[in-house]
């Protein structure tokens, strides 16, 4: 009932926010599903010019920085160890960042192609394949952004942890954190297999 | 979490004097309490109503002759566009919950303060942010925005106003209402004062938590919606584009998907707050609390699947068509069971008549007018004939301004003793509520049987057989705008020369009427305990009073 503790409130809070996160991807993820079932053949001819190993190393990437940020969590929650948390919310940022620079060369490559909305060579394809590119785009656009953010909340804990304010004991914020950057790495394992493996 | 150091200095006094660290207006502006931020949301709401019913009045005046040169056709499509926006995005949709939900809810939970309140300020600046992106869309391009409020496309992707930044507010404004119902959420679950179970909390606070959830779990559709159309204008991504392939009805179904929800944000706060005055006002428990309390919740969770019902006409399959249509006459049983709930209080009841209590009253007359007409349109046949004409414009403002406004204008008369510890003119009240349901009615019922003889809405001149009853329907607004005129004169004047309020002039039976009027900044002096339900009726004093009478 009656329930001051901060930290609960702060993660109920958290919680409900991660679930309308969702329910923003959940949109786009409706759209998703209603055009590739009106043009399987086109997402899938337009599937094969994503670059499946891009697509894989960046899961990799993400799949690990979810671990260094558990890592990051649990070092400063059960084993009292800030300098290791440092260590663990550095190497978190770092692999964003890693995704980021393989999303930009991926995304420069289909630039080159002319595979981006409005773009000649992409008008001239059939409709389903401009529709896979606009939501290609829109999405993993959208995912991206997260990231960025991500990483920035991330950068802000990471200087709290540096300066003393977020400790043992106030741990709500990092763990907050730490939940927001698990769910941009849940977003993009759907968004792996719906856009890299339907060919 | 407020600092208790800093209120202490002024916990005595009411809390619009306790400045904490800044004086004056700048003191509004940074503070995080929950009252102060209930009152920055009842200034910006209720001033941007103003600037809405004055766009109203103005499309009013066009239509009093069928060939009326007083707006331009483009002029009166920008208008009805930014009358819809205002109105639903910057008043109805954030109106209770962030004016009184703020103010209020950690009062009638026995709290200091709402869960986050840095959260809290900070949705009330995307919230002016927002506002600003919105009205700011008419400096640009040519116009003002002219898709009407729906923004449907593919209209909003080629008219050659600033649609993109128009949604961008759109999208600030919705990502303000979640972070307000996250906060509700999280308030009622977390700070409710030791023995404030769920079935204890009054049924004001049912209302808000039930809203809650929906701002939470359906703004965020809108919010893509606007983002897609963003993109779609600036980038081409063609997914709403029948060019590229895109389907313009997947558009509507992103937008109702919210949209029609939202409606029940609108009403359902507005709901609560009348279940809380008519166990006050009828100095009766209210019949049936759970049931009104669950109704809330059934409203909020069916209501979210009855979008398709705005799309009867566009094309959906009939199927389709069939459920939805089921699923919303559905929503009419736990509507219905609020308004024999509350019917039901005042039998037998000691029914007493004040200002508050003839709002109520009259959103129960309007609502469920509102209600009715709304079946007509639920209903699969008879939609295709009211389609798109004045009859729907009728049915939304009886459930909208009939229901959440009148709600609105009863908390605020309710509350307004204990928010500023000032008490308003009882008679004038009474004045003004007669002449604005009077003028409401004759304005909103002649639209009703306008729409019924075929007046489409949204068109700016019409065929002459219509005239005398557009008439009475601008003579009845006019009416209406006296009526809110008188209203907030009342008001206002009450604000700065109003005598001093009793901390329960009601005789309510809610924490809120237990401490001083107005409250102080940190609400209570010592956490309250609860042990017993929010409506005891009659209660010890009253029965003690009666007593010595005799």
């Amino acid at each position: 009932m009656e329930n001051r503790d901060h930290s609960v409130g702060a993660r109920v809070g958290m919680w409900l926010f991660l679930l309308s996160e969702i329910l923003l991807f959940g949109g786009l993820f409706l759209l998703y599903s209603v055009y590739r079932a009106k043009h399987p053949g086109d997402f899938h001819a337009a599937s094969m010019e994503l670059s499946r190993f891009d697509g894989t190393l960046n899961t990799a990437i993400l799949l690990t920085s979810s671990l260094t940020a558990v890592a990051a969590v649990f070092s400063l929650q059960e084993l009292n160890k800030p300098k290791r948390t440092i260590f663990f919310l550095g190497a978190t940022i770092a692999f964003g960042l890693a995704f980021l620079v393989v999303k930009a060369f991926e995304w420069t490559a289909k630039f080159e192609h002319g595979l981006y909305p409005n773009a000649a060579v992409l008008m001239k394809r059939p409709p389903g394949e401009i529709l896979y590119f606009g939501l290609y785009f829109t999405m993993t656009g959208l995912h991206a952004l997260h990231v960025i953010i991500g990483m920035t909340v991330l950068s802000v804990i990471l200087s709290f942890v540096v300066r003393g304010k977020a400790t043992q004991e106030r741990s709500a914020a990092l763990e907050n954190a730490g939940l927001y950057w698990h769910l941009v790495d849940v977003i993009w394992i759907f968004l792996f297999p719906l856009f890299y493996l339907i060919s | 979490m407020a600092s208790h150091a800093e209120a202490a200095h002024h916990a005595e006094g009411p809390w619009y004097l306790d400045n904490g660290k800044r004086p004056g207006i700048r003191g509004f502006i940074t503070s995080t309490n929950h009252k102060r931020i209930g009152i920055l949301y009842l200034v910006a709401v209720l001033s941007f109503f103003t600037v809405a019913v004055i766009l109203g009045v103005l499309m009013r005046i066009q239509m009093l002759s069928p060939d009326s040169k007083f707006l331009s056709g483009q002029l009166y499509n920008s208008m009805f566009t930014l009358h819809g926006i205002i109105m639903v995005f910057l008043v109805v949709i954030p109106g209770i919950p962030t004016i009184f939900g703020n103010f209020f809810l950690p009062i009638l939970i026995g709290g200091e303060d709402m869960a986050f309140p840095r959260l809290n300020l900070f949705s009330w600046y995307l919230y002016m942010t927002g506002a600003a992106v919105v009205l700011g869309s008419i400096l640009f391009a040519k116009g003002a925005v002219d898709t009407g409020w729906t923004f449907y496309v593919p209209y909003s992707l080629h008219t050659t106003v600033d649609v993109p930044l128009a949604v961008f507010g759109v999208f600030l404004l919705g990502m303000s209402s979640i972070l307000t119902g996250l906060n509700i959420v999280t308030t009622t679950h977390m700070l409710r004062a030791p023995g404030m179970t769920f079935f204890r909390m009054p049924l004001s606070v049912w209302g808000l938590y039930s809203t809650a959830w929906v701002q939470v779990l359906a703004t965020p559709v809108i919010g893509i919606t606007m983002v897609l159309i963003l993109l779609e204008r600036v980038f081409g991504i063609g997914v709403f584009d029948p060019s590229k392939g895109g389907d313009p009805l997947l558009y509507q179904h992103l937008f109702w998907i919210y949209s029609h929800p939202a409606v029940y944000i609108m009403i359902l706060p507005a709901m609560g707050i009348i279940s809380d005055l008519f166990p006050v006002f009828s100095r009766k428990n209210i019949f049936g609390y759970k049931t009104i309390a669950f109704s809330s919740l059934a409203i909020a969770s069916v209501g979210s699947l009855v979008w398709g019902h705005h799309m009867y006409v566009s094309g959906q399959s009939d199927t389709a068509s069939i459920v939805f249509s089921l699923l919303t006459f559905l929503v009419a049983i736990p509507s219905a069971i609020k308004v024999f709930n509350w019917v039901a209080t005042m039998y037998k009841g000691s029914v007493k008549v004040d200002p508050p209590f003839l709002y109520a009253l009259g959103f129960i007359a309007l609502f469920s007018i509102g209600g009715l007409t709304g079946l007509v349109l639920g209903a699969l046949s008879t939609d295709v004939h009211t389609h798109d004409t004045y009859f729907v414009v009728g049915h939304f403002h009886y459930i909208i301004f009939g229901g959440m406004g009148f709600g609105l204008f009863a908390a605020l008369h309710y509350w307004f003793p204990k928010m500023f510890g000032k008490t308003y003119n009882y008679k004038t009240a009474t004045v003004a509520f007669i002449v604005l349901f009077v003028g409401f009615n004759l304005f909103y019922m002649t639209l009703l049987i306008l729409g019924w003889a075929g007046m489409p809405r949204r068109y700016y001149s019409y065929l002459p057989q219509f005239t005398d009853l557009q008439v009475i329907a601008t003579v009845g607004s006019w009416i209406m705008v006296a009526g809110l005129g008188v209203m907030f004169g009342n008001l206002l004047y009450a604000l700065f020369r109003g005598k001093k309020a009793e901390a329960d002039p009601w005789g309510g039976s809610t924490l809120e009427w237990q401490i001083p009027s107005p409250p102080h900044a940190e609400n209570f002096e010592k956490v309250p305990v609860i042990t017993h339900g929010p409506y005891v009726f009659p209660r010890k004093a009253d029965t003690e009073k009666a007593g010595k009478k005799e």
